[in-house]
Formats: C-alpha cells, sequence, structure tokens
C-alpha cells in the first residue's frame, strides 16, 4: 500500500516535470521578449525591416517566410504521404509494404544537416538549372514563377521541407487509415464497389478527420524546422510574390544570429522571434488535438 | 399441372454450389461443399465455430478472395450461371447480391438516405427522383422506415444497434439482389431486435433468396427452410429444417443439435 503511494507519486512528479518545463519556457520567453517587444510595439510583427545595428525589428518577414516555406512543404508532401500509406494498407502486399514503410521511416533518420548538404549540393543546383528554368519559361506570368532561377531560396526551403515531413505524414496517415475498421471495407465492396470506390468510401471518407490531424502536426514540423532550411533558403529578410527568391524563417533567423546578437535589444528580439514561434506551433498542436477529437467523436 | 404449382412444389435454385473449396494460403478452409439453395427460401449454415460456414458464404458473393492470400475453388451458380467462371468481375456479381454482417456497419460519414442510396450510386444512378422511392421502398422493406422518415438526412450511426443493422438490410435490398446472404447478422443484438430482424427475414424471402450463417440452432430452427450443417470444413449434411433439426441423418449432425458439443 505504501509502496503503492511512493510509486504513484513518482509517476505525478515526472509528469509533472514536463508539464513545468513547458510553462517555464512560455514564461522565460515571453519574460526576454518583452523589451524588444515593448520598443518595437505591434509593428515587431507587422513590420519587414530587420536591423538589429539600427534597432529596427520587424519580423514580418520571417512571419511569411515561416508560413510559405511550410504551406509550400505540405502542398507537396500531403498528396506524397496520403498516396504512400494508400499504397501501403490498401494495395500492396504485407511483405513489400514493411519495407518500404521501413525504408520511409530510414528517412525520418537521416540528420538535419545532412538534408541540408544535400539541399545545398544537389536540389538547389538542380532547382537552378532544369526546374526553375522550365518554370520561369512557361508560366513566369504567375507571380510565384517570375524573376531569376537562383536556386537557393524559398521553393528550396519548400522542398527540403517536403522530404522531410514525408515520413511523419507517412506513418500517420498510415496509422489512420489502419485504424478503420476491415467491416467498413467489406461494406463497400459487397455492394459492388471497385477498389478505388472502396478507397474513396470506406478508407478517405473515414479518415478525413484523423488525416487532417495528421496533416496539422506535419505543418507543426515544418514550422520548426531550422538547420536544413537555414541552409537553403538564403537567409534573406524580404517578402517576395517569387518563390525563386530567397527568404527566411523565424528558426532560421534564431539560429544565424544567436551568437553574433551583441545588444541587449537584439537578444531580447531574437526571444520575442523564439517566443512567436512557441506560440504558433503550440496553437497549432492543439488544433490538431482538436481536429483528431472531434473526428474521433462523430 | 400449372407451371406456377410446379415452381411451388420443386422450387427453382437460385444458387448453387459445386464442389467449392476455399482456402487461407495454404490452409483449405471449406472442403468442397456442394449447397443448392432454393429460390425464396432460406437456407441456415449451422456448426460450430471455425467449421468455415462464414468462409462458405463469403464464396457465395466472391468476397472472401479480397483477403489476402485468399482464393476458393470449384463451382457457384447464381441463376445458373458461374460466377468463377473466367472473365468474370467480381465487381459485377457483388452488385447483384446483398450481404449483410455480423456487425451493423453503416457508413459513418453519410446519412441514413445515402447509406440506403449507396449500392445504386455505386451502379451510377445519381437522380433523386428515382433514389427517393428506392429508398423509400428498402427502408419500408427492411421495417425500419417508421422510424427514420423525419431524419433521413442524419448520420446512421446515431441508430441504436438493431436499427443499423435493418439499415445495413435496407442498403443491401436497395439494388433489388436476388440473393441476400446474413453472416450471423444477429449475433451482436439483443432478444428484442433479434426478434425483428427474424420476422422481418420471413417477410423478406417471399422475395428474396436468403442465405443465413447462424451460431444460433434455434433461429435456423425457428426461420429456415433448409439447413446445412457444416464441420471442420465439411458439408456434414443439409436438409429441409424439420429433418434435419428432428431425424438428421448423421450421428454428429445430432450430437451437435442436441448440444453434446460446439
Amino acid at each position: 500500500m505504501k509502496a503503492d503511494r511512493i510509486f504513484i507519486q513518482i509517476l505525478r512528479a515526472a509528469a509533472g516535470v514536463s508539464l513545468l518545463i513547458l510553462a517555464a519556457f512560455f514564461i522565460q520567453m515571453f519574460w526576454s521578449s518583452l523589451p524588444a517587444l515593448r520598443a518595437a510595439g505591434m509593428s515587431f510583427f507587422s513590420g519587414t525591416d530587420w536591423d538589429p545595428n539600427q534597432d529596427v525589428f520587424g519580423a514580418g518577414a520571417f512571419i511569411y517566410g515561416t508560413l510559405v516555406s511550410s504551406l509550400l512543404a505540405l502542398l507537396i508532401a500531403v498528396p506524397i504521404s496520403v498516396a504512400t500509406a494508400l499504397c501501403l494498407t490498401e494495395i500492396f502486399p504485407a511483405k513489400i509494404a514493411g519495407v518500404i514503410s521501413f525504408l520511409v521511416e530510414m528517412l525520418a533518420a537521416i540528420p538535419s544537416v545532412v538534408f541540408g548538404l544535400w539541399g545545398v549540393f544537389v536540389l538547389s543546383p538542380l532547382l537552378r538549372s532544369s526546374v526553375q528554368p522550365f518554370l520561369s519559361e512557361r508560366f513566369s506570368w504567375i507571380p510565384l514563377f517570375s524573376g531569376p532561377p537562383l536556386g537557393i531560396g524559398m521553393m528550396s526551403a519548400g522542398v527540403i521541407l517536403a522530404i522531410m515531413i514525408t515520413p511523419t505524414l507517412t506513418a500517420l496517415a498510415r496509422e489512420v487509415f489502419l485504424s478503420i475498421p476491415t467491416l467498413q471495407r467489406e461494406a463497400a465492396q459487397a455492394l459492388g464497389a471497385t477498389r478505388w470506390e472502396t478507397i474513396w468510401i470506406a478508407v478517405l471518407k473515414n479518415a478525413k478527420s484523423g488525416l487532417w490531424g495528421a496533416i496539422i502536426l506535419g505543418w507543426g514540423r515544418a514550422l520548426g524546422e531550422t538547420m536544413a532550411v537555414t541552409m537553403v533558403i538564403g537567409n534573406r529578410p524580404q517578402i517576395s510574390a517569387s518563390l525563386f527568391a530567397p527568404a527566411q524563417t523565424l528558426a532560421a533567423v534564431l539560429a544565424n544570429e544567436y551568437a553574433e546578437a551583441t545588444s541587449d535589444l537584439h537578444l531580447s528580439a531574437l526571444s520575442a522571434l523564439g517566443f512567436t514561434l512557441l506560440l504558433v506551433s503550440t496553437i497549432i498542436h492543439l488544433g490538431a488535438k482538436f481536429w483528431i477529437r472531434r473526428g474521433r467523436e462523430s | 399441372m400449372s407451371a406456377d404449382e410446379q415452381t411451388k412444389l420443386q422450387p427453382r435454385i437460385e444458387l448453387e454450389t459445386i464442389g467449392l473449396q476455399a482456402y487461407f494460403g495454404e490452409t483449405r478452409a471449406v472442403h468442397g461443399v456442394s449447397l443448392r439453395m432454393p429460390r425464396h427460401r432460406l437456407t441456415a449454415l449451422i456448426g460450430p465455430s471455425g467449421c468455415g460456414k462464414s468462409t462458405f458464404i463469403r464464396c457465395l458473393n466472391r468476397l472472401h478472395e479480397e483477403i489476402p492470400g485468399a482464393r476458393a475453388e470449384g463451382q457457384v451458380l447464381l441463376e445458373g450461371e458461374d460466377i468463377y467462371r473466367r472473365g468474370v468481375d467480381p465487381v459485377l456479381i457483388r452488385r447483384r447480391i446483398g450481404m449483410v454482417f455480423q456487425r451493423p456497419n453503416p457508413f459513418p460519414t453519410m446519412s441514413i438516405y445515402e447509406n440506403v442510396a449507396s449500392g445504386l450510386l455505386l451502379a451510377g444512378v445519381k437522380d433523386r427522383r428515382t433514389l427517393d422511392p428506392i429508398v423509400e421502398r428498402s427502408l419500408k422493406q427492411a421495417a425500419l422506415w417508421d422510424e427514420v422518415k423525419d431524419q433521413l438526412k442524419r448520420t446512421g450511426t446515431r441508430l441504436s444497434g438493431g436499427q443499423q443493422q435493418r439499415l445495413c438490410i435496407a442498403r443491401a435490398l436497395a439494388v433489388e439482389p436476388p440473393v441476400l446472404l446474413m453472416d450471423e447478422p444477429t449475433s451482436a443484438l439483443d432478444p428484442i431486435s433479434t426478434a425483428r430482424i427474424e420476422e422481418l427475414l420471413l417477410e423478406l424471402k417471399k422475395a428474396v433468396t436468403v442465405v443465413m450463417v447462424t451460431h444460433n440452432m434455434q433461429q435456423a430452427a425457428r426461420i429456415s427452410d433448409q439447413t446445412a450443417f457444416f464441420l471442420l470444413g465439411d458439408m456434414v449434411e443439409s436438409g429441409p429444417t424439420d429433418a434435419i433439426f428432428t431425424n438428421p441423418k448423421d450421428q454428429r449432425t445430432e450430437q451437435y443439435i442436441t448440444g453434446r458439443f460446439g
């Protein structure tokens, strides 16, 4: 009995620690952000000029870069991941599916900096020499594909992020599909549904809310990814309609500038960037939880 | 004797298996079963768990082969046509045979209306003026219309288990299949819901040929016209339900129905 109580206390303490760390994070980040937020006011979020030497701190371009690069990544990664997960659960025989699952998971084990190197030496040159000239020749009337093909820039970041979140998204989507009862598929098959109709009626329709949850979790990962993005995005605080142009993300600025921050205000501004990123990912995680729960109830 | 009387005395065979064998990989689950299922009669398949009766019924609409590694051999004649012949599309066969499962499985993202119409929607019927009367007729046939007619747009998953199962019966009936397969349709239901479905089946078999797997021997005795007893993948014997339950030919059948095993 007594041992039981001690055991439960230990569990409680362990659970409490993570809660405490999260709270400490929020409070500390907010606290150290205050000087910069006070100095810049709302223009910290809306301004797009970032000049630490002049004490001008506007994170608008970083917020833009973070959102656009991560959304671009989702745009590429979601269809690929959903299609892969469908192949794994609905189409391929178990043996082949197991091998592919393993390979996709291996992709998740590659360190971020290796992705970055690959981005710098392989992906960006490839985009510069073939993909971007192709898009620019045919679709330059779309602002997204205007300007000189630079390689290093928003598009490189989006593609690298897409590759990095694909394993997570595929694994999550696979779990969602596996959780759908076989009886649902059989209901569709018994009514004379073809393979594709069965996947649509019994799998995808039932997986909708779970998939939204998976997408939002993948988005959260893309938002915070730092190293590889820093290496390929070009690190220029600007808002450009073109995906070919260099950009900058919240996480990348932090990685670039924390070592060189000299003034207290600059440090505080970096804390404010961190706080913004923390806030955005927390909101997105809570959103994901909400979606998933809503899906379970209906 | 008129042709009509003739069919009353000797009902047409709607569905017939000849030497049907079913495999899971190398394991043979059904060993060469030949059974005739007469038109507008209720055939009950009984036997202990694992005897192959569920696998057998799933071969009748070619659903068995959807399990990875599973296959079937032999012939299944639906109105005289072998559905296992080369070149026959199992999807088209399944549109002609209704199936109801052990647990109610309405589509949770669809309304009651859409659930009933789903078979027709799959077959390409989209016109509401065509669908409306069919949905109503099917729900009436499944004895569910009065309970749901005011909530056709709501999802079917809010209904009780028995109502959901009747919804699944309505869904299966909407395409007017000549044959309805039922795999232990009442095993997940309470006695009152079970009684309702049994009543419903007695009514349905006037228009549809029903093949039903059941664990419940009383159920088979109450509502079936013909009973087949399965054991370890073999069909031990089949015949008129009265005969099977009062005067079985095989000792194993007698032991099973008198509750000495199973």
